[in-house]
């Protein structure tokens, strides 16, 4: 009889935060920028160079924090993991070991149309490193020190993942709560969220843990569940053959679909961690957590119940329009302008989302304001423009933001509500076309869209098709 | 006149009187080094072009009368480990041999402000890890007093140069003692001011947790002009901290009536040479003839001083000297093969064998399995050191004590045995533990003519109180020497 295996997962996860500064020094955390440019004496390590904690990576770890029901150390330390890399210009990363900032919390997530809890082990502060840049050319390694010193926080979860459908629902659920509290915009693409998976498979029914192996270099939500099918099936195929699982640090080689060997728990390093003596602890008062707990927003699970319950959205268009802060604001804000929700919704799942898609954007790269979705709404529900017309006004609103009541007007795009006008080219359309009429009379009925059709050519896209409709029908 | 033998409060006084120009007293001083650094060794730097440059500047200020402080215009030394934008600063280690540094540390700002004129850098134990100055990658540094003799360390460069005349004032950095003992062997006043009170933006660091800049000079007050320039509040350094109040010269009051000193027991114990034991306490008597209540009593911890010292300080050291690396300044080795072997090489030969000691040391001490046993451990006794000072300045304004155990001892004589030189640090580790001030006076020599200086401490930010006994002490010292007294 086959054995039927279980896998568990834990997930460190690494989100960049969203502060104008680093961690420590005054320099510009934006991304891109010539190399070395967002740089001082502080972020390339130089000598004699002090750290000086920048408050707002405090306030964000603890947001994201309480957000994830996490307990809050009031007395929490920076710690040094010392290790040598070019990366890391003072061969010590600023980090959190002894007194992590927030600790033992859950998120609730949802998969397989179950919800379960997943335990966050601890939420700590550190910095990232600068980049390295091998020139094969040269044959030389530069390095470009504007990220190091960039806010990270890492999230490490208890393994409390069963499967790469909850990790991913888990990462979901991350992601929209940094997103929602303002502590990062979570941009995979430009590594501001990025995860190490802790996977090992045991038997079903066990209650000890397998050996577990750490895969890294997973920067998008498809790797990462590629690699955990891919994991989990390496590990099984060693088990069923007998063979043990290797307690080590692997490499995800997305594009082959493979994983490789980095280093094992014999190379593992003594990172020698110490409180830094540069800084000192960081006391945080009730007052400060209060209002850091008061000033939280709506987060996504309970913006969705009301969704549903206010504005009578289906469960999956809550959800949808949930997902990113960025696409619920823009509903709610051109729901509270006085457009119908459910216009508001449609327009945001099926045009919005396509262009998105199509443009490999995000939501937070939208252009258009809720005042000129609200004016094209308008338009379509008086008649204005005919709905082929409003699609593509959308699209011009979605590349320009363009202002859907003046495009109309400057484009002549409004929908010709004058029968005489109508009148004349449904007659000539009528004329230009005897044989489909002598169809149509002859009882063929569905002929009278290509007639529609002929109509709204003859006038650019502007007659009303349903008046056109009704005028063909008593022509004929 | 010679500008030299005039304290450095006097000096600027003259320059601002405009009886002497800025550039004299730079021109001065340079002559001074010029006849001394031969015998003395005590500068590894000397920027002679950027400290005449920097005269103009300053002669423009007081001309336009933008400068008012007691130390505009007077030329200042700094110990080579403080960063000075633009002015080679090694830490005298082969691995900074050419660094330049691209910023001025917050203290070399305040001279700045304060219109003080950076005339160079000087000599120093590598990175300050060691108390004589002959650890130095530039050659060691002699005593002013008597050159076959060590000028102590860390900071000797800037002492011997101060003793030597070469400057009135200068810059050191105190993490064990490197202050105040090397102003004990060089006959100098040197004041290590409470941890927090002078930034460390720019000092390069060596035990983080317990390095502190201060001033260097030939008397009491000078050294309190000096600190009301360098101590500030800055934010660039987390563990500054702000002072109700900066002027330290008015501190400078001869009144030590009613001041209770204490003096503990354990520092007159075995190891004490019994010509420093005679000068230490002859200086209590002083103190006590000018109407203070002198009073022996039991301190305890200090057996244990030596060994938390050397655990924490020597942890810091093997982090805070990782960025030494060959990679992005410095020496970096020329043959390696790959990145591993360049780490290897370039540390292997640009750090010295005591700076090596105490990598490897600290190193140790912050394993995985030590950690609990020697690094945590030794942050619980610096815990108790502290709490041993908190009981006794419950009783006692300030603490009287010996800055080393032994005047200056020959030069050569201390590296063969490391580990007796540690056992040197005695009587000045435990202050740095315990965060605190503490000056070094000199009150007298040995029968061979060599500097003995007496410690004051006090609780932490009570520099006035230090000085107002040290100004008293030395004033008293003054006096007694006028009239063939004593010493």
């Amino acid at each position: 009889m086959a054995r039927e295996y279980e896998t568990v997962i834990g997930l460190e996860v690494h989100v960049e935060l969203a502060t104008k500064t680093k961690i420590f020094c005054g320099c510009s955390t934006e991304f891109g920028g010539e190399p070395n440019t967002h740089t001082c004496p502080v972020c390339t390590g130089m000598p004699g160079s002090l750290p000086v904690l920048n408050k707002k990576v405090v306030e964000y770890a603890m947001a994201v924090g309480l957000a994830a029901n996490c307990r809050i150390h009031q007395y929490c330390k920076f710690d040094r993991k010392n290790y040598f890399y070019p990366d890391n210009p003072q061969n010590y990363q600023i980090s959190q070991l002894y007194l992590p900032i927030c600790h033992d919390g859950w998120i609730e997530i949802e998969a397989g149309g179950e919800k379960k809890k997943v335990r966050i082990h601890e939420i700590h502060m550190e910095e990232d490193a600068g980049k390295l840049i091998h020139d094969d050319w040269e044959d030389c390694s530069l390095v470009d020190y504007n990220r190091s010193g960039v806010p990270l926080i890492e999230i490490v979860s208890e393994p409390d993942m069963r499967s790469a459908e909850e990790v991913i629902a888990y990462l979901e659920q991350l992601r929209m709560i940094a997103q929602y509290v303002g502590a990062s915009d979570c941009k995979l693409q430009e590594g501001s969220m990025r995860a190490d998976v802790n996977l090992s498979v045991r038997e079903k029914g066990s209650d000890t843990f397998g050996t577990r192996t750490e895969m890294k270099n997973l920067n998008s939500f498809k790797a990462i569940a590629r690699a955990i099918e891919g994991e989990q099936a390496r590990q099984i195929d060693l088990l069923e053959e007998g063979r043990p699982v290797i307690q080590e640090t692997r490499r995800w080689d997305d594009n082959k679909g493979e994983s490789y060997p980095m280093r094992s728990k014999e190379d593992a390093q003594d990172y020698r961690y110490f409180p830094d003596p540069d800084l000192p602890p960081v006391e945080i008062s009730d007052a400060w957590m209060e209002e850091i707990r008061s000033s939280l927003p709506e987060l996504q699970p309970a913006k969705k119940a009301r969704y549903m319950e206010e504005f009578q959205l289906p469960a999956y268009d809550a959800s949808i329009l949930t997902e990113s802060k960025k696409l619920a604001d823009l509903f709610e804000e051109t729901v509270a302008l006085g457009a119908r929700p459910k216009k508001v919704s449609n327009w945001l799942m099926v045009e919005t989302l396509r262009l998105l898609k199509e443009n490999s954007m995000e939501p937070e790269q939208i252009r258009f304001t809720p005042e000129n979705l609200k004016k094209l709404i308008a338009l379509t529900e008086d008649g204005s423009v005919n709905s082929s017309v409003a699609k593509e006004v959308f699209e011009q609103m979605f590349r320009d933001n363009v202002d859907p009541e003046a495009y109309v007007e400057e484009h002549g795009l409004k929908t010709v509500n004058d029968a005489g006008a109508l009148e004349a080219v449904v007659k000539k359309v009528l004329e230009n076309n005897p044989k489909v009429v002598e169809e149509y009379r002859g009882g063929k009925e569905k002929v009278l869209g290509f007639l529609v059709g002929q109509v709204m050519k003859e006038m650019k896209g502007k007659a009303n098709p349903a008046m056109a409709g009704e005028l063909l029908k008593k022509l004929m | 006149m010679d500008l030299m033998k005039l304290t450095a409060v006097q000096l600027s006084e003259k320059i601002r009187a405009g009886e002497v120009r800025a550039a004299e007293a730079v021109e001065a001083a340079l002559a001074a080094i010029e006849a001394q650094e031969k015998r003395i060794h005590a500068f590894i730097t000397v920027d002679r072009d950027g400290a005449m440059k920097a005269a103009e500047r300053v002669q423009k200020r007081i001309d336009a009368g933008e400068l008012k402080g007691p130390l505009a215009g007077v030329p200042i030394a700094v110990k080579d480990n403080i960063c000075t934008k633009g002015l080679k600063t090694t830490c005298a280690s082969k691995i900074l041999y050419n660094f330049v540094p691209t910023y001025n540390a917050e203290v070399i700002e305040n001279l700045e402000k304060a219109g003080m004129i950076v005339i160079g850098k000087t000599n120093m134990d590598e990175f300050a890890m060691g108390s004589t100055t002959e650890t130095s990658f530039f050659g060691v540094t002699k005593n002013p007093r008597n050159p076959e003799h060590v000028p102590g360390g860390s900071s000797g460069g800037s002492c011997a140069a101060v003793g030597a005349g070469e400057v009135l004032c200068a810059l050191g950095s105190d993490t064990g003692g490197s202050i105040r003992q090397p102003s004990s062997f060089c006959g100098v006043t040197g004041l290590k001011p409470t941890y927090g009170a002078v930034s460390r933006y720019g000092l390069i660091a060596y035990g983080s947790s317990l390095d502190q800049i201060g001033p260097v000079a030939n008397d009491v007050t000078d050294c309190a002009a000096l600190l009301s320039v360098i101590a500030s509040h800055d934010p660039k350094d987390s563990t500054s901290v702000e002072l109700e109040d900066y002027d330290f010269m008015g501190a400078l009051r001869e009144d030590v009536s009613g001041l209770r000193v204490g003096i503990p027991n354990e520092y007159f114990g075995e190891g004490l040479d019994p010509e420093v034991k005679s000068r230490v306490l002859h200086a209590a008597e002083v103190l006590k003839s000018c109407g203070a209540q002198v009073e022996h009593f039991d301190l305890g911890m200090l057996e244990y001083a030596i060994p938390a010292y050397y655990v924490i300080a020597s942890a810091e050291a093997s982090s805070n000297l990782e960025r030494f690396d060959g990679v992005k300044y410095g020496y970096r080795a020329e043959d390696f093969e790959g990145l591993h072997d360049m780490y290897k090489q370039t540390r292997s030969q640009g750090f010295g064998p005591e700076v090596k000691r105490r990598i490897m040391l600290g190193s140790f001490v912050l394993s995985s399995g030590y950690y609990d046993a020697y690094y945590l451990k030794a942050l619980r006794t610096k815990a108790l050191i502290k709490k041993s000072f908190d009981d006794a300045f419950a009783k006692y304004d300030v603490i009287l004590a010996p800055a080393a155990p032994t005047a200056a001892p020959r030069l050569g004589e201390s590296l063969s045995d490391p580990l007796a030189m540690y056992l040197g640090d005695i009587y000045t580790v435990s202050v740095n533990l315990a965060g605190l001030p503490g000056i070094s006076v000199p009150c007298g020599s040995t029968s061979a003519g060599l500097p003995v200086g007496v410690q004051i401490l006090a609780d932490c930010f009570k520099e006035k109180t230090i000085l107002r006994a040290a100004y008293t002490l030395e004033q008293a010292l003054g006096k007694e020497a006028q009239h063939g007294e004593g010493i």
